[in-house]
Formats: C-alpha cells, sequence, structure tokens
C-alpha cells in the first residue's frame, strides 16, 4: 500500500472537477464528522471544568481528616467514607485479582475444553451484567443470612464486578505470548505448572497488572452494588461485618440532600475520586506505553 | 503430578465462576418468586407500584427504561459512529491518539460523578436552554411538555447516551479497522468522493458490526443506575411528556431496595432486578450472536 490511512483523503477533501452536488455531500458529511468528534469531547471538558471548579475550592485538610458532621455545622469531612472505601476496594481486589488472574490463565493455557468454552461464556455475560445486579446478588446470598450489611458483602460485589474484567485482559495478554517460549521451558523439563506460572505468567506481569489497575480504578468507582451490602454509615467502620461508608456512596447520599454544606462535601469527594480514577488509568497506560516501548527496542 | 493438581485447581476456579453466573439467576428468581406468585404475568402489565397499598407492577419501570435508553441511543449513535469514522479515517494523524485517548477516559469517569454533574449542571442547562425554548415554540404538542424542574426522562436519556458514547465509539473503531483497506481503495479508484468512498466501503461492509456496538450500547444504557437514579426524578408514572420525572428498572431498586421491608416490596423489587438481568442477558447475547455472524462474514471475504 503506497498511502497511509487517510493520506489520500487529506489531499482531496475539496475534490473539484467533480459533480457538485457529489462535492457539497461530501464537504457536508466531513464536517459533520468533524463535528461529531468535538461534539462526544464537550461533555468531558464540562465534566471536569465543573468538578474542579466546585471540587477543589471544598478540598481541604479536614476532608482527610475529620468525620461528617450534622446538618448545618460548617466543616467536616470524609475520612470515614475514605477509609471504607480503601477496606472495600481492598477486600475486593483481594478476592478478585487472584479469581481473575487464573481464571485467564487457565482460559488461555487450558482454554480448550467444553469447561473453558462455557467459562468463556459465562465471563462475557458477567462483565456486562449491570452493577446493580450483583448488588442485589449478594444482598441475598450475604446480607440475608448475615442479617446485617457488611464489609465483606460490599468487598464480594466489588471482586464479582472485577473479576471478568481480569479474566478477559489476562487471557487476551497471555494470548500473546509466543508457543515456542512455552516449548522452550517444556523442551528444558520442567513441569507445565512451572511453565505457566514462572515462565509465562512471570513474563506477562506488567500487562497483567495494567488490567489489575484498570480494574481495582473501575470498582473504586463503584457505587450502585455497594447500596444495599455495604451500605453506608456515618461513623468510622469499626468492623468488617458491620455497615462500611464508602466514598461513592457518600458523594451519592449527599449530592440527593437537600443542604448547600453537602453538596460542597459531594463536589469535594468527587473532586477526590475523579483525581484516583485518572492516576490509575494514568498509571496503567504508562505500563502499556513501557512495555510496547520494550518491545520495539 | 504436580501438573495434574494444578490443572484441576484452574479447573475447580473456573466452575467457581460458572456457579457464580448461574446462582445469581436462581438467586434472583427465588427471592422474587413471592411477588411472581401473587402478580403472575400481570406484573409486567400493571403500571400501578405504591408500596403503602402492597400493589405492585413493573410496567412505569420498564417504560422508563426503554423510554431512556432509547433517547440516549438517538443521541449518542451518530455522534459515535461520525467519531470513530473520526479516529479511523478522515482525522488528521497526530490528532487521531489524544481524540481517542480523551473519549476513552469519558468511560472512566465514575457514574456518581456524572450524576452529581447531571444534577446540578446539565438539569438547569436543559431546563433553561432546551426544555424552555423547545415547550415554548411547540406549546401545541405535549409531548415536548413537562414540568420545568429539568429532571425527567430526556436529561436521563442524555446523561446515558454521554455515558455510552465511548462504548460505541470504541467498538465501531474496531469494526472499521478490520474492514478490509482495499475495498476502501477499490472505491476511490473508481471515482467515489471521500464521503463516497466512506460510505461504500467502510459504513455499509460494517452495518452488521455497528448494529452490534449499538446494541452493546444499549445493555448498558438499560442496566446503567446511579447517574440516571439521581436525575430521572424517581416516580412510577407512564408520561407521555419527554420532561416529566419518571423510574427506570434500576433506580427503583436503588432507590427503594435498602430500605424496603422484607415481604411483598423486597420481592417485587427482586423481581424487578430479574427482568433487568433477564432483558440485560437477552440483548448482550444478541450483540455477541451479531459480531460472530460478522466476524465469519469478514473471514469469507477476505479469503
Amino acid at each position: 500500500m503506497i498511502f497511509g490511512r487517510g493520506e489520500r483523503t487529506q489531499r482531496s477533501i475539496l475534490q473539484l472537477g467533480i459533480r457538485p452536488d457529489r462535492r457539497w455531500k461530501n464537504i457536508l458529511m466531513l464536517g459533520l464528522i468533524h463535528l461529531a468528534a468535538a461534539v462526544a469531547l464537550v461533555p468531558l471538558f464540562l465534566v471536569f471544568y465543573h468538578v474542579i471548579k466546585m471540587g477543589a475550592p471544598a478540598l481541604n485538610w479536614s476532608f482527610f481528616t475529620s468525620l461528617p458532621t450534622p446538618v448545618g455545622e460548617k466543616g467536616g469531612g470524609m475520612a470515614n467514607a475514605l477509609l471504607g472505601s480503601l477496606i472495600l476496594v481492598g477486600l475486593g481486589a483481594l478476592l478478585g485479582v487472584p479469581f481473575g488472574v487464573l481464571g485467564g490463565v487457565f482460559l488461555a493455557e487450558y482454554g480448550r475444553g467444553k469447561v473453558a468454552a462455557t467459562m468463556r461464556f459465562c465471563v462475557d455475560l458477567l462483565s456486562s451484567l449491570p452493577s446493580i445486579i450483583v448488588g442485589l446478588y449478594v444482598y441475598t446470598i450475604l446480607v440475608v443470612p448475615m442479617k446485617s450489611f457488611s464489609a465483606y458483602a460490599g468487598g464480594l460485589a466489588l471482586a464479582i464486578l472485577m473479576f471478568p474484567f481480569v479474566t478477559k485482559t489476562t487471557e487476551e495478554v497471555l494470548r500473546l505470548i509466543p508457543n515456542h517460549i512455552r516449548e522452550a521451558g517444556l523442551a528444558l523439563g520442567i513441569p507445565r505448572w512451572r511453565v505457566v506460572l514462572s515462565i509465562v505468567l512471570k513474563g506477562a506481569i506488567p500487562s497483567v497488572s495494567t488490567g489489575v489497575i484498570l480494574g481495582v480504578a473501575r470498582i473504586a468507582g463503584e457505587t450502585a452494588p455497594l447500596l444495599f451490602t455495604a451500605f453506608g454509615n456515618r461513623n468510622w467502620p469499626t468492623q468488617l461485618g458491620g455497615a462500611t461508608p464508602s466514598l461513592p456512596v457518600q458523594i451519592y447520599s449527599y449530592a440527593i440532600s437537600p443542604f448547600e454544606e453537602w453538596h460542597q462535601q459531594a463536589w469535594a469527594g468527587a473532586f477526590l475520586l475523579l483525581l484516583i480514577v485518572l492516576l490509575f488509568n494514568m498509571v496503567a497506560r504508562y505500563l502499556v506505553f513501557r512495555t510496547q516501548m520494550g518491545k520495539a527496542r | 503430578m504436580s501438573d495434574l493438581l494444578f490443572f484441576n485447581g484452574l479447573r475447580t476456579l473456573a466452575l467457581l465462576q460458572i456457579f457464580v453466573f448461574l446462582t445469581i439467576l436462581i438467586f434472583l428468581f427465588y427471592f422474587s418468586r413471592q411477588a411472581l406468585a401473587e402478580f403472575g404475568w400481570g406484573f409486567f402489565f400493571n403500571s400501578k407500584w405504591s408500596p403503602n397499598q402492597q400493589q405492585f407492577g413493573a410496567l412505569a419501570f420498564v417504560y422508563g427504561t426503554l423510554v431512556t435508553s432509547a433517547i440516549a441511543l438517538l443521541i449518542s449513535v451518530p455522534i459515535s459512529i461520525g467519531s470513530a469514522l473520526f479516529l479511523t479515517e478522515i482525522g488528521p494523524a497526530w490528532l487521531r491518539k489524544p481524540v481517542q485517548i480523551l473519549i476513552e477516559l469519558l468511560a472512566a469517569i465514575p457514574s456518581v460523578v456524572y450524576g452529581l454533574w447531571a444534577i446540578f449542571e446539565l438539569a438547569p442547562f436543559v431546563r433553561s436552554s432546551i426544555q424552555g425554548p423547545l415547550a415554548a415554540a411547540t406549546s401545541f404538542v405535549p409531548f415536548f411538555q413537562g414540568p420545568p424542574s429539568g429532571i425527567g426522562l430526556f436529561t436521563a436519556g442524555l446523561v446515558l447516551a454521554i455515558m455510552i458514547t465511548p462504548t460505541i465509539t470504541s467498538l465501531t473503531v474496531e469494526i472499521f479497522k478490520s474492514v478490509p483497506r482495499l475495498f476502501h481503495e477499490g472505491a476511490l479508484a473508481l471515482g467515489a468522493t471521500t464521503w463516497e468512498a466512506i460510505r461504500i466501503a467502510v459504513v455499509s461492509p460494517s452495518a452488521s458490526g455497528i448494529l452490534s456496538a449499538v446494541v452493546l450500547g444499549l445493555g448498558r444504557a438499560m442496566g446503567e443506575t446511579m447517574a440516571v437514579t439521581m436525575i430521572i426524578g424517581n416516580r412510577a408514572d407512564i408520561s407521555a411528556h419527554l420532561f416529566s420525572p419518571a423510574a427506570t428498572m434500576s433506580s427503583v431498586i436503588a432507590n427503594e431496595y435498602a430500605e424496603a421491608d422484607a415481604g411483598l416490596h423486597l420481592s417485587s423489587l427482586t423481581a424487578v432486578g430479574l427482568t433487568l438481568l433477564l432483558v440485560s442477558l437477552v440483548v448482550n447475547s444478541i450483540s455477541r450472536l451479531i459480531v460472530w455472524r460478522y466476524r465469519s462474514f469478514l473471514k469469507g471475504v477476505t479469503k
């Protein structure tokens, strides 16, 4: 191919000598396509602009250190929700990451039988499940028997949301590793499980962790599945078996409240949440970038 | 020996994941049996939802979900397809990567942040700049009327449109990239203008692929919870007005589940959840089916 994708088209935008109606239609449609791309980006800038404008001034030291104050009192923070989120995301990752990574290993390395095909199907559907359904499910299997909202329930809900994603990315990444690497390991007399764990998986750690980081970023912002699993709490989360506050749920309840001070807190929380999620995404992108550079060398 | 152990360990994990999937169906069904036994099929055709009178019907929520998703698709599909064409065909090469990263960033913003933004920024904007003028200009069309709060079906659909645009765009980009390049060059060689070449050799062969991306976006729009719950007004009404408050299947669950008393109310909410689950499974399966058929079509062409 002589021309790269798109090069040809840029030279011929005006396309003189072509029947006018075709030419005008061409210009109109190309204009609309540019417009569509611009319109798609407008909400991004608006959301960032408003969240920074409203949230950054409201974010102060006591936001990170103090408990929420009652209605009408100034100040206060979301320290309890931050700790709660840390606990919930930690529990979710603790359960979701090994499940997801090992599931991906199974699909990539032994993924031929009926079990693997069924699993691939289930993982596909699980990953597109509405997150609130996962909340309902955990409510029925954990909250009802335990008779209490709990961090366990919230963590489990987040884990169920996370593992299909990690499974899929791990499988994709491991499939990219050429077969001769596995064969080389096997030829040295290393047992297959050691080849899989110490050669294939170890070599893919940077890419696998990209998937894990993106998975964590996703569950860190999840609200719906926590509403009736971890519930919420205006105090410190003291035990894993009790209702646990979290940043997204706190933002939600403050946002729909009628009080001005609480709206301020919600904006500050949203600003912080956005920063965290962005940070995770940037780290993930950096890891991808670095592995690609490594391959190019 | 250890190999066998390892394999069986992994297989157990895999079976456990399948087990999770199956138990979701079973448990939701089990917990909604009371409502289903009480109301039968009428549950889906009754729009009355009144916890005080112990009367529950899901029709209003099904309606809310369908209308908001439809609005979202109407707005999002043209924008997504246009953006995907920009990213694959006509955007300047140096601009493509940054624009793609920014569009993907839209998908990373948590739902609750969209909801917060929608309550305080988007709803007032819709009220003053879209609903007001539109209602005034078309005062004879009841469809465009509604209480002037900015909270309701239309705003919810608009937020959903923003949220599913990155999904549909990135899937469509993949589809466009998989169309053989020769189609496009052939069309140009025959004298097509840039747009005609795109239409004939990029968009047309991708039609079923685009459809599957749209259906997947539909699945996301129907299941999306937080932003919709915060902006739709939460009223179990079937209203013929574009701007009036309503409720969706996911929003009613988010709103009432934690406070519902055990019994018929909780069971009915679970039944709404079961409905949402089944609908989302069907929609996602349809999308997968279209993709599989499309892939085999492509294989046939490029052989």
